[in-house]
């Protein structure tokens, strides 16, 4: 089980290297948004595989809020970018 | 036989996450970036939800974990929807292949106004007429 789950962590880790990418390269400030929206659920999941494998639940609801903050960022984004504030991407 | 499971649902979910990183650095433009992440990022968090589910085994701890599921299952596309829109108004382009963009010929950026084509003196009086069904 622990090397399942070392692969996993491996993976995931890969995909916030490819995310990160994105955040970095991203043409428009659109792109960002949703780079770190992916961000966020990916960082949901990896403290979902470290609750497995340290056997403590508690994480889960650390979880709960990562997802949380997600959420609330991607709408304060669409809001700024809706209402047209000053960009500079 | 119940690790193995478990096992095969980390692994899956993280490769779908992996696969929705893929897909935001590989796709063309905005929206079909958007499409990759936000399906398929979901569907690898709920993959390792239940694997975190079937390894605690409570009661407490299984309603937690679907929480988060139903949580993932209800924000995701809210915020797909409203990144979706606020990209479209700020005019993010569009992937060269697209072949139909269904707001263009109906939306006009400056007024922020939307037209339907039936905007007639006849409609905006909002009476009912001679030949509407009862």
């Amino acid at each position: 089980m622990d090397t399942v789950i070392l692969i996993s962590q491996v993976i995931m880790s890969l995909a916030l290297i490819l995310t990160f990418v994105r955040v970095v390269r991203g043409p428009s400030l659109p792109d960002r948004v949703v780079a770190l929206e992916l961000f966020s659920t990916t960082v949901v999941g990896l403290v979902g595989v470290y609750a497995i494998k340290s056997d403590v639940a508690s994480f889960l609801d650390a979880a709960i809020v990562i997802a949380l903050m997600g959420f609330l960022a991607a709408m304060a984004f669409a809001r700024f970018l809706e209402r047209g504030g000053p960009r500079d991407d | 036989m119940i690790d193995f499971i478990k096992g095969t649902l980390i692994i899956a979910g993280s490769l779908f996450i992996l696969l929705a990183a893929v897909g935001l650095l590989r796709l063309p433009d905005l929206l079909t970036r958007m499409h990759a992440t936000t399906k398929a990022a979901a569907l690898g968090v709920i993959l390792v939800m239940l694997a975190a589910a079937m390894h605690f085994a409570e009661v407490g701890i299984v309603a937690r974990s679907f929480a988060i599921i139903v949580f993932i299952l209800m924000t995701a596309p809210v915020a797909a929807h409203v990144i979706g829109r606020a990209g479209y108004f700020v005019g993010s382009k569009l992937w060269s292949g697209t072949v139909k963009d269904e707001l263009r010929p109906n939306y006009d950026p400056l007024t922020h106004e939307l037209k339907s084509g039936l905007e007639t003196q006849e409609n905006a009086k909002r009476q009912p007429r001679e030949t509407d069904p009862d």
